[in-house]
This record gives C-alpha cells, structure tokens and sequence, in this order.
C-alpha cells in the first residue's frame, strides 16, 4: 500500500453535501445491483431523520428500502440471515447510542460468522451509523462509538470525512465481502465539496484499509478521522499563519489500519498529534498512538501526543465545545512537541 | 409490506392454541381416541417408521456423545436426551431448500437432517469452527447465543420471500430463550413482513436450573404468539407423530403464504443441562421419574409394534444402524483433531488485513521455534 493524496476537485465537477453523497451511493448501488436492500427505522417514505434514504423507497419500492420495526438487534439479526440467503442488506442504525441494543448481534454473529464457518458464510453487509458530536444534540446522541466496533475482530471499521470518500466508500462497502460498520460523521452531512461523480463512480483504487494524506506538511503530523477531519485541517491552518507546516493523515478506515501511510507521515515529520472525538481512554486513538511509538520510535522527536474528548459522558449542546478537540487544543499539543531540543 | 389480513378481520381468536397440547399417540402407544378431529391427521406408517428409526439413532447419539464426554473426547455436550421427538420431527418436517436453524441441544436435529456427524460435534470437542458448510443441508450453525438466530432465520425466510422462492425456514428455541429480547424481536419482525418461517420452542421445564415458572406466567408459551398476530400451537413433544403434524401443519401454511406460527412442544430434558451440570440440586429424582414414563421412543415402539408396523426384522436393523452412528462418531472423535494454530487467522477477513498477516508470521516463527 501505498500513500494516496487527494487528486483536487475536478472544475468539471459539481457540488454535493456529504450527505447527497451517501444518498446518491445508496441509489447506485441499488441501480447497480438488485441484491442491494436498503432498511431501518424511518427510511421509509421519511428518507431517515437524516434524509440519507431520502427517495430510495419511491424510486425502488417498499421491497428493496423499507421501514422495519423499532428494534435494532432485530434489524441487525435479520440482516444477518438475508446476508446468509444472497442479499446484501444495507441497514441504518438511527443514532449511535441507538445502535447498542443490536451489539449482541454485531459481536457475536456479525463480526463471526465467516470465521465460525471456516469461511463458508460470509455477511457482505453494511451497518450505517450516524455517529459523532458537534451538531447540539441531546443525550444519547452524539457518541463516538468507533472503539467498541474497531476492538471486535472480524468488523470492517469505517469513518469518511469527505464528500468523495462518503460516495465512494460506501459504494465499496456496499462490495465489500465481509461486514462494515460504517460511521458517518453527523456534523459533517451538511458540507459540501465539489466532486466528479463519473470518475467516483469508475472502477478506482481500493480505499477501504487506505489512509491519505490530506494536507502535506513537514513539521507535524496529525493523525486524524472522521468528525475531527476539519478541526486538524483547520489548525494546519492556523499553525501555517504561524509559520509551523502541518501535515494531515486522514485514516477513513480505522479497521483494517494503514500502518503504512501512517507510519512513512510520521517518519517523515518526526511529531505526531492523534485527534480523535471519541474519550481517550481505551480509545481508538490509544491505540495509534502505541502502534506509533512502536514502529517509529527511532524517528520520533517527542512522544507522541493525544486530543480527545475528555473521560466523561458526552456533554449538553451548550457545553459540547469544551469537549470536543478544537483547534486550540490541538495547537497546544503541538506546541508541547519539543521544539527546542 | 404485506401483514395478515386475517387476523385483522377475524380478531385474535383464531390464532390461541388448543386448550391442552396436541397428542396423538398417549404415552402408552394408544391411538388418542378423536386424534384426527383437530385437524392433525396421523402421520401415515412409513413416516412413523423412519420418525422411529431416527429416534432411535438420536438416543444413541446422545449416549455416545455423553459417553465421549466422560472419556476426555469432547469438551462439553448439552444432552436432548428425551427431547428426540422434537429435534426429528424438525428435521423431517423440511423440505430439501428449506432451512433449519438450532441450537446448541439440537445436534440429533442437525444429524437428522443429513449433516456429516462427526462434523457436528467439531466445536463440542474443542476446535474453533462449526464442523460443517451450513448451505450443504441448508442447516445454520449450532447457536450458543440465546435466541440471536431466531432473527438470522427471519432474515433467511425475508430473503426467500423477496426472490420469490418457496422456501421455509424452522428456528428452535428453548423455553429460557422466550425472554430473551431477540426472541420478542424475531417472532415481530417475522409477523410484521409475513414471512415463511415456524418458530418451535421446546419447552423442556428447565433453563439450566430455573424453572418455567420464573421465565414466565404467560397461560402458556404458545399463547405469545397471539402477541404477534400469530397462531400459537401447543403440542405433546414427546409424541413424534404429534409433532410431525402440528410442525408439519405449520411448515405448510407457511409455505402456501400463510405467514409465521409459534409452536410449543412440551418435553423434558432427562439428563443434566450439560456433563459440567449437577440437575440434583433443582429438581428431584421422582419428577425425573415421572417423566420417563413418557419417553418419546418407547410410545413410538407400542405403538408401532401393536400396529404391525415394526417387525423384529425391523427393530434389528434400526438398533444396527444406531451402533453403525455410534461407531462412526467414536472413530471420527477419537482420532485426534488436526489442528492448525495458524487456521486462526485465515477467516476471520475474507482478505487477511496487514496486522493479521503480522500476527500470522509472528506464530509461525514460535511454532518454528518450538519444533526445532
């Protein structure tokens, strides 16, 4: 594998909301392919409270995107055995915090069944998970629950923070033989980014289990996915006004990890900042961090610093600022990166 | 989607189970007397005949696998031994492309079916796998979990549904399973999309050391069903033949369009939950005795010896085909697993990921070592 960066919007182009993006994925990979069935709850006529499905129903029928009822190990469970019986399910999970009563299902069968088969059933399907803060939202609602997945064996584990990618990962997803737990950042459906569709849709390079750098930088490296995408560009940006040359690793697939691309951006800078949402203990973003150190160790100027979320409930809307990585605190640990040895 | 215009019209009625479970051989090997008038036609003598030979194959499993247990060959085995009504009359009431999915108690079910039988006990002896491809008989692995694979058999049944296929798909359970949220789930989900499936739960009085009492006050399990806008039937499940009808009434109706039903069979496990259990600190040894008089294969002989319908000739050659099942277990689980540690890494992706790779070569270079 190698490091992939981001071709710049073609002029030919046209622009998409993130969540258009995901929209327009379902209904070709449906167009593409009638295995594809799209269910969950309100997907229906309502298009998903998040109007990701916004449409399939009327253009494809009630058999092929359908409302379910309100029980989410029951659209998982089943998932699994239309998996098992030639489909390809692709399910919504509402929130992320709604997606734990299925996680027996996702645990114990999902992530399984190839292995407990000797690979004789495989479940090519996709979990989609509108997951993460930063949009206001009440209780239960705005966690980041990536950890829980990346840490079962057998779970394809994604997280897109671009227009392009939301398309076309899905779209691979939607191929991909083994299960995917697809995280779709919440705060970032409304943003948009222009795209060429056409190329998307050609056969391209794999991006499932490929990070990219998403801004090229010399001094330190930022190592980032998901929600907090934007925030560690943004402080690239703010570290430039200050004359400090960020580069950026978006991963997109926590699991299968890109030790490559990470591993050759940290060599190359030497500093290494991981930002992720999600708390930081027993986090996902821990765990790059030990996977740095351990293969970069010689290359390494400072250890290897963290900005997460704090070790606390998710907070409420008007006190979610103070917990989320920001760009402040982003540049604070970089600046704790040992510049003057 | 579709949902049952019956039961809108007709109101819930229709769908409660008869008043006591359906029997229709008592446990003397006597015709119940007015049997036929329910509905459930006796199960012509052939059937019955092959019902009893499979019976008698599924008690010598279950004492073989019991017995390999004591000697070290497996690692566990959780006992049907006096549920073997129920587990063949499950296998038998399916059709080729239709699919069965147990649990783990069901492996006379599972070898009823036609899997390979030593493969059916891979996991009980202490490999990683299920011991066999579940498209080949079109039986899912053996579930651990409670309850879980009812949804998976919802699925598969939704699935067939939508290709127009006129597949069913019959889910077991035990009685523990029925509070289990999964169980509430599937028979939901399974009502509300009208799919081809048949849920039977084998109520065998005991989840491990509960009793059904603190499961549920429900008048009976079958009586859920109703719940769901689905008929509940209750039935003998020491009674083959009995259960053959009501499972076979069942498979049927789904199979014609009429949606998903809920049987419960009334049985008892005999033996202990599993070899690592102790039954005498729940229950006593006369409620045990009790229950052997209702032995599923011993009615099953009566009955079919008193109708002529099994010879001595017979007889001997059913007891040989359970000694030929018998030994091939015994040779098949006393030959030692091939096992390969570094197996471990290969299924877990379709396409092994890097760190996988990682983990693989850092195995072999211990293996290695160790070998040299």
């Amino acid at each position: 594998m190698t490091a992939v960066t981001e071709a710049p919007a073609a002029t030919a182009g046209q622009q998409l909301t993130f969540a258009k993006a995901l929209t327009t994925a379902l209904a070709d990979a449906m167009e593409a392919d009638p295995r594809v069935v799209v269910f969950g709850e309100d997907v229906g006529p309502l298009g998903g409270v998040f109007r990701i499905t916004d449409g399939l129903t009327r253009r494809f029928g009630e058999e092929r995107c359908f409302d379910t009822p309100l029980a989410e190990s029951g659209i998982v469970g089943m998932a699994v055995g239309m998996a098992m019986n030639g489909m390809k399910p692709v399910v919504e999970m509402q929130f992320d915090a709604f997606a734990y009563p299925a996680f027996e299902q996702v645990v114990s069968h999902v992530a399984k069944m190839r292995n407990r088969t000797k690979g004789h059933v495989s479940l090519p399907m996709v979990i989609r998970i509108p997951y993460g803060g930063g949009i206001g939202g009440v209780e239960h609602h705005c966690d980041s629950s990536e950890a829980y997945y990346a840490h079962t064996p057998g779970l394809t584990v994604l997280a897109p923070a671009t227009v392009a990618d939301a398309y076309a990962m899905l779209r691979e997803a939607i191929e991909y033989p083994d299960p995917v737990v697809f995280l779709e950042p919440k705060k970032l459906y409304w943003s948009k980014d222009t795209v060429e569709l056409d190329a998307l849709r050609a056969p391209g390079e794999p991006r499932i289990g490929r990070a990219v750098i998403a801004r090229e930088g010399t001094d330190a490296t930022l190592i980032t996915y998901g929600p907090s995408m934007p925030t560690a560009l943004a402080a690239a940006d703010a570290a430039a006004a200050e004359g400090r040359s960020l580069q950026v690793v978006d991963l997109r697939s926590l699991v299968p990890f890109d030790d490559e691309t990470v591993t050759a951006a940290v060599r190359s800078t030497g500093r290494a900042v991981v930002v992720a949402e999600a708390s930081g203990f027993a986090s996902v973003a821990s765990e790059i961090v030990a996977r740095v150190q351990e293969r970069c160790f010689h290359s390494l100027a400072a250890p290897v610093r963290r900005v997460t979320g704090f070790d606390i409930p998710f907070p409420a809307p008007k006190l979610e600022k103070y917990h989320l990585p920001g760009v402040d605190r982003i540049l604070d640990a970089v600046d704790d990166l040992q510049w003057e040895d | 989607m579709t949902s049952s215009v019956d039961a809108e019209v007709r109101g819930g009625d229709f769908l409660l189970p008869s008043a006591a479970p359906v029997q229709l051989i008592d446990q003397a090997g006597r015709l119940v007397p007015g049997s036929g008038d329910g509905g459930y036609l006796l199960p012509d003598g052939a059937r019955l005949l092959e019902a009893y030979r499979q019976l008698v194959i599924g008690r010598r499993v279950n004492d073989q696998a019991g017995a390999l247990v004591r000697q070290g060959r497996m690692a566990v085995y959780p006992s049907s031994h006096g549920q073997e009504a129920c587990q063949v009359a499950a296998a038998l009431c399916l059709g080729d492309e239709d699919w069965l999915f147990p649990t783990y108690r069901d492996t006379v079910a599972v070898i009823a079916r036609g899997v390979e039988p030593v493969g059916v006990f891979e996991l009980l002896r202490g490999s990683w796998h299920s011991g066999y491809d579940p498209y080949e008989h079109k039986v899912a692995t053996q579930a651990t979990p409670l309850a879980t694979q009812l949804l998976h058999a919802v699925g598969v049944a939704h699935a067939a549904k939508l290709k127009g296929e006129d597949t069913v798909v019959l889910a077991l359970c035990g009685d523990g399973a029925t509070s289990e949220g999964d169980f509430h789930e599937a028979l939901n989900f399974a009502a509300v999309f009208h799919v081809p499936a048949v849920f039977l739960v084998q109520n065998n009085e005991y989840a491990i050391s509960v009793p059904l009492r603190h499961q549920s006050v429900a008048p009976s399990l079958a009586h859920k069903a109703v719940g769901y806008g689905m008929p509940g039937e209750r039935v003998d499940g020491n009674d083959v033949a009995a259960v053959l009808a009501v499972l076979g009434h069942a498979v049927e109706r789904a199979r014609q369009g009429g949606g998903p039903s809920l049987v419960e069979a009334h049985t008892y496990r005999m033996q202990a939950h599993t070899n690592a259990d102790d039954a005498t600190r729940y229950r006593s040894d006369d409620e045990v005795k009790a229950w052997l008089a209702r032995d599923p294969l011993s009615r099953m002989q009566a009955y079919l010896s008193g109708a002529g319908l099994l010879t001595p000739e017979e007889e001997a050659s059913i007891a040989a085909a359970a000694e030929d099942m018998a030994r091939v277990l015994r040779d098949g689980l006393n030959a030692e697993p091939r096992l390969d540690p570094t197996e471990l890494f290969r299924h877990v992706y379709a396409e092994q990921t890097p760190q996988l790779r990682e983990q693989e070569a850092l195995l072999r270079d211990e293996l290695s070592r160790e070998e040299a």
